[in-house]
C-alpha cells in the first residue's frame, strides 16, 4: 500500500486489513455454508442474491449518495427477463444472466434522465413512483408475466451445458456464489477506483463537484446503470435459481428493505452491508416463517430504531473491531 | 493585450433586486486583483456568475478571449478559471489527500474510469502531495477534512481548486472566519502563487488588500464604483467616504 | 352522455376523497418538511378507529369523525414531541427509514389486533341513498365528500395563507433560529402543526373507508398516489393540492370508464409523466 488516503479508506473499507479480514470471513463462511447447511442450500442461496442486491444499491446509497426508493423495479426487471427469456426456449443460465444485467442496465440508463436530478425528496418520489409504473406494468401484462399468480414452471439449462440444476440446490448454489464473487470483485474494483472516487465526491460534496470540473450528470448515469444491471443480475439469479419471477420481486417493501439493509451495514462498506443483508435474510426467515405479523412488526421497530443508533452500522462495528485490535 | 478574463455587462438580478448591476470587468493576465465593497454589494453573486454557478441575467464572459458566457461551470473550470468558496465547500468525509487526487483525476479526465484503481496512480498522488506542500498541510494528508482545523481547512479550499490548474483563480474571501493573525499565513500562500497565475480575490481586510494586489475594483450596490492601482483608490474621496471610512476602525 | 357526466362526478367525489387524505401529509411534507411515509399508516389507524367507534361503540358516523379527528391528532402530537422533532435535520434518508419503520409496525399492528380482512364502516342510511341532481344520480355520501373536501380545503387555505400562524410556520422551517429570535415559539409550533397534519390523515382515513375499503394493506396500498399528488401539487400549497387531487380523480374515472384494463398504471404514468415535466410541482414553489 502506498500510504495513499490511508485515512478515507480505513473509514470507507474498514482499512486494508479489516476489510480484508472481514471479506476473508465473508468468503469463507459463504464455501464452508454449503459444508456445514447442505439442507438449507435454497436458503443459503437466495441470501447470496440478497448480498449481491444489497450491494448494488449500495453503489447508489452508499457511495454516490444517491437515494431510490424504487430500486427493486431493476431486480424485479432482471427476474422477469431472465424467466421469460427461458420461457422462450433460450434457457441457458449465463446468456439469461446477460439479457437480465443489460436490459435492467439499459432501463436505468433510460431513467437516468428524470432520476439524477432535483434533489432526494424529488428523487424518493420519482423512483417510488416509477417502481410502482413497473409494478402496475407487470401486473396488467398477464400474457407476459402471469399477473399476480407469476411466472413458473420454465426449466434452466445446466449451467456452461455442463452442471445440471439439480434437487437439493447445490448447482444453484454454486452458480449464485460464483455469480456473487464476480459482482463483488467487479464491485470492489468499481468503489476503489477514480469513478468511485468520483462518486463519493458527489457523496460528500455536490455543489463542490462541478467546480473541479466535474461532470456529475455522467458519473451518477454511470452509477445507475452499473446498479440497476447488477440488481437486474441477483434478480435474474433468483429466477433461475427458484424457477419461479414473482410481483413481490418488484414490490415497494423490497425496496425498502433493500434500503434498510444498506443503511443498517454502514453506507458505503461492502462487507458491512454484506452482512447486514445476511443478518437480514436469516432474521426474515426464522421470524417470518414463525409469524408474518410479527416478522412485520419486529422489522418496523428495528428500523424505526436503526435511525438512532450506530450511525456506522455494521461496517462500523467491524472498523471498530479492527482497531481495537491493532490498538 | 486580452484580458485574462472580462465581462460586458453581466447583471444578477433577482426579481426587482439588482444584486450584480451591468458590470464590466477586466482582468489582465497575470493581475492580482481584488474586488472589494461593503457587505452585500454582489461580490460572491458576481463571482457566481463568472464561474457559471449562477446564470446571469444579462452579459457576456470571456476567458483567455474566449465566449463562455453559455458554458456550464465544470466546461469554464476545463478552460481554466477555477474558484474557491468563501464558506467551505469541501469533501468533508474523504481525507485530506483525497480531496485534492479528485479534483486532479477530474482535471485529468480520468474519472470515467470505473476499472483502474486509485491507489495505483503514483502521478496523480504525487502532484496532490505537491499541492499539500505548497499549502503546508503535508502532515495532515491522511486526515479525514471533518476533523481539520477550521484554518488548515481554508487552505484546502485553495489546494483543491488548484489541483484543477487554473490559468485564472478566482479566491471568495479566502480568508473568512480565519483570525486575523492567521489570514496573514494564508494571503502569504496566495502571494507565492506563479506570477502567471491571474488572481481576482474578493477581501474585506483593507491592509491585505492593499498589500498583495495590484488593482482594485470597488463594487458598490452592484456596480462598479471605481477600478484603478491600489494607489488611485486609496486616494478616491467616495471610496475613503462610503467604503473605507466605514471599514477603517476594521482595518486596523 | 349523462353516462360521461356520472363519469365525471365519480371522478370529482374521488379526487375530494384523495384531497382529503392527502391533505394532511401536505401540511407536514410541505410546510415542515418532514417526509412522512407513515401517513397512510397515520390514516390507517384513524380509519380502525372510526370502525371501532361506529361498529362495536354504537356511535353514529358524524359524530365519530370530529372524534377521530381528536384522537389522531393527539397521538400525533404525543409521537412528535417524543420522536419526530428529533429527526427534523436528519437528512431525507432517516426521515423514510423511520415512518417507513413506524408504517410496519403500525400495519403489523392492525393485522394482530383486527386480522387481514376487509373491514366496513356503517354510513347514515341518509347519506347513503342516491339523489337525482339536474336528471344525474348521485350518490349522497360523495355529495358529502364533495363538500367536506370543499369546507377542509377553505380552512386550511386560510389558517396557513391568511393567519399569523401559516406565517410562523413558514418562518420557522426556513430559519429556525432567527423565528425562535424574533419570539416564534417554535416547538409549540412544530407539535400543533404536525397534529394538525396526523388529525387530518386519521379524518380522511375515515372518510375513505366507504370508498376504498380498509384493511392493514392500507397504510401502503395509496401511499405513492398521496405522495406524488402531494408532490404535484406542490407541497404545501392547499389549493395546488386540490386541483392536483380533482385532476387525478377525474382522469383515473375516465381511464376506469373507457379503459378499464388500464388500471392504475394510467395514474401513476400521469403523476410521473407530471413530476418529469415539472419536478417542483404544478405550481413550481421550489420544495
Amino acid at each position: 500500500m502506498t500510504g495513499a488516503s490511508a485515512a478515507a479508506r480505513s473509514r470507507l473499507f474498514g482499512g486494508r486489513v479489516g476489510i480484508e479480514g472481514a471479506t476473508l470471513v465473508l468468503f469463507a463462511g459463504a464455501i464452508a455454508s454449503y459444508f456445514l447447511f447442505p439442507n438449507h442450500l435454497a436458503l443459503l442461496t437466495q441470501f447470496l442474491v440478497l448480498m449481491m442486491f444489497a450491494l448494488s444499491y449500495d453503489l447508489l446509497q452508499g457511495h454516490g449518495g444517491i437515494v431510490s426508493l424504487g430500486h427493486a423495479a431493476f431486480f424485479g426487471l432482471g427476474a422477469y427477463a431472465a424467466a421469460i427469456l427461458a420461457r422462450t426456449g433460450y434457457n441457458d443460465p449465463l446468456l439469461g444472466l446477460a439479457f437480465a444485467a443489460v436490459l435492467s442496465a439499459v432501463v436505468a440508463l433510460v431513467l437516468t434522465p428524470i432520476i439524477v436530478r432535483g434533489n432526494d425528496f424529488t428523487r424518493l418520489l420519482v423512483t417510488l413512483g416509477v417502481a410502482s409504473l413497473v409494478y402496475e406494468a407487470a401486473n396488467r401484462m398477464r400474457g407476459l408475466t402471469g399477473g399476480a399468480d407469476g411466472l413458473p414452471d420454465f426449466e434452466i439449462a445446466p449451467v456452461l451445458g455442463l452442471y445440471k440444476f439439480d434437487f437439493e440446490g447445490r448447482i444453484a448454489f454454486i452458480y449464485a456464489f460464483m455469480v456473487f464473487a464476480m459482482v463483488y470483485v467487479f464491485l470492489w474494483r468499481v468503489v476503489t477506483s477514480p469513478f468511485g472516487l468520483a462518486l463519493r465526491g458527489i457523496r460528500e460534496n455536490t455543489r463542490r463537484m462541478p467546480a473541479i470540473g466535474s461532470p456529475v450528470r455522467r458519473h451518477l448515469a454511470v452509477a445507475y446503470t452499473l446498479s440497476g444491471g447488477i440488481a437486474g443480475m441477483a434478480g435474474a439469479v433468483l429466477a433461475q435459481t427458484s424457477r419461479f419471477a414473482s410481483l413481490d420481486m418488484l414490490g415497494f417493501e423490497r425496496s425498502a428493505e433493500i434500503m434498510m439493509v444498506a443503511t443498517l451495514g454502514g453506507s458505503g462498506h461492502m462487507a458491512g452491508v454484506s452482512f447486514a443483508a445476511l443478518a437480514f435474510g436469516w432474521l426474515k426467515d426464522v421470524l417470518s416463517t414463525a409469524s408474518p405479523k410479527y416478522w412485520q412488526l419486529g422489522l418496523g421497530i428495528v428500523l424505526m430504531l436503526s435511525v438512532f443508533v450506530a450511525r456506522g452500522g455494521i461496517g462500523g462495528l467491524l472498523d471498530h473491531l479492527r482497531f481495537r485490535r491493532s490498538a | 493585450m486580452t484580458p485574462a478574463l472580462s465581462t460586458q455587462g453581466i447583471s444578477v438580478h433577482f426579481g426587482a433586486f439588482r444584486a450584480v448591476d451591468n458590470v464590466n470587468l477586466n482582468v489582465r493576465p497575470g493581475a492580482r486583483h481584488a474586488l472589494i465593497g461593503p457587505n452585500g454589494a454582489g461580490k460572491t453573486a458576481l463571482v457566481h456568475a463568472l464561474t457559471g454557478s449562477l446564470s446571469p441575467t444579462a452579459g457576456t464572459i470571456q476567458v483567455f478571449g474566449e465566449e463562455v458566457s453559455s458554458r456550464a461551470e465544470k466546461d469554464r473550470v476545463r478552460r481554466g478559471l477555477a474558484r474557491t468558496f468563501q464558506i467551505n465547500q469541501l469533501f468533508r468525509g474523504l481525507s485530506v489527500l483525497d480531496n485534492v487526487v479528485l479534483a486532479i483525476m477530474e482535471r485529468d479526465r480520468k474519472t470515467a474510469a470505473f476499472w483502474r484503481s486509485v491507489a495505483n496512480d503514483k502521478r496523480a498522488h504525487e502532484a496532490a502531495r505537491e499541492h499539500l506542500a505548497f499549502v503546508n498541510l503535508t502532515q495532515h494528508a491522511d486526515r479525514e477534512v471533518r476533523h481539520l482545523p477550521y484554518g488548515s481547512q481554508r487552505l484546502l479550499e485553495i489546494a483543491i481548486a488548484l489541483a484543477t490548474r487554473p490559468r485564472i483563480l478566482v479566491l471568495d474571501e479566502p480568508a473568512a472566519g480565519v483570525p486575523s493573525g492567521e489570514s496573514h499565513a494564508i494571503f502569504e500562500r496566495i502571494h507565492a502563487l506563479p506570477q502567471d497565475l491571474t488572481l481576482l480575490f474578493i477581501e474585506h481586510d483593507m491592509g491585505l488588500v492593499f498589500r498583495f494586489s495590484d488593482r482594485i475594483s470597488v463594487l458598490v450596490a452592484g456596480q462598479i464604483l471605481i477600478e484603478g492601482a491600489p494607489s488611485e483608490i486609496s486616494s478616491d474621496e467616495r471610496v475613503k467616504e462610503i467604503y473605507l471610512g466605514r471599514r477603517a476602525g476594521h482595518a486596523a | 352522455m349523462s353516462n360521461v357526466i356520472v363519469v365525471l362526478v365519480d371522478g370529482v367525489a374521488y379526487g375530494m376523497l384523495l384531497f382529503l387524505f392527502a391533505v394532511g401529509l401536505s401540511v407536514t411534507l410541505g410546510l415542515m418538511r418532514f417526509i412522512n411515509l407513515a401517513h397512510g399508516a397515520f390514516a390507517m389507524g384513524g380509519a380502525y378507529l372510526a370502525v371501532v367507534l361506529v361498529n362495536d361503540g354504537g356511535l353514529p358516523f358524524l359524530l365519530a369523525l370530529p372524534l377521530v379527528f381528536m384522537a389522531t391528532g393527539a397521538a400525533g402530537a404525543l409521537l412528535e414531541r417524543g420522536v419526530i422533532r428529533h429527526l427534523y435535520d436528519r437528512g431525507a434518508l432517516q426521515q423514510v427509514l423511520f415512518s417507513i419503520g413506524l408504517a410496519f409496525a403500525l400495519s403489523a399492528t392492525a393485522t394482530i389486533a383486527f386480522g387481514p380482512q376487509q373491514q366496513g364502516v356503517q354510513i347514515p342510511s341518509w347519506l347513503m341513498g342516491r339523489h337525482c341532481v339536474f336528471g344525474v344520480q348521485i350518490s349522497g355520501y360523495r355529495v358529502f365528500l364533495v363538500a367536506a373536501g370543499a369546507a377542509t380545503a377553505a380552512a386550511l387555505a386560510y389558517l396557513f395563507d391568511y393567519t399569523l400562524f401559516g406565517a410562523r410556520i413558514r418562518a420557522a422551517v426556513d430559519n429556525r433560529v432567527a423565528a425562535e429570535g424574533i419570539g416564534i415559539k417554535v416547538d409549540r409550533l412544530f407539535v400543533t402543526t404536525f397534529a394538525i397534519g396526523s388529525a387530518l390523515a386519521g379524518l380522511g382515513g375515515a372518510l375513505s373507508i366507504e370508498m376504498l375499503g380498509l384493511d392493514p394493506t392500507f397504510a401502503f396500498k395509496y401511499l405513492t398516489m398521496l405522495l406524488m399528488i402531494v408532490a404535484i401539487g406542490g407541497a404545501g400549497s392547499t389549493e395546488g393540492l386540490l386541483m392536483a387531487a380533482l385532476f387525478l380523480g377525474v382522469v383515473d374515472a375516465l381511464f376506469k370508464y373507457f379503459l378499464p384494463e388500464a388500471g392504475s398504471f394510467v395514474i401513476f404514468g400521469v403523476l410521473v409523466a407530471v413530476l418529469v415535466v415539472r419536478p417542483h410541482g404544478l405550481r413550481g414553489r421550489t420544495a
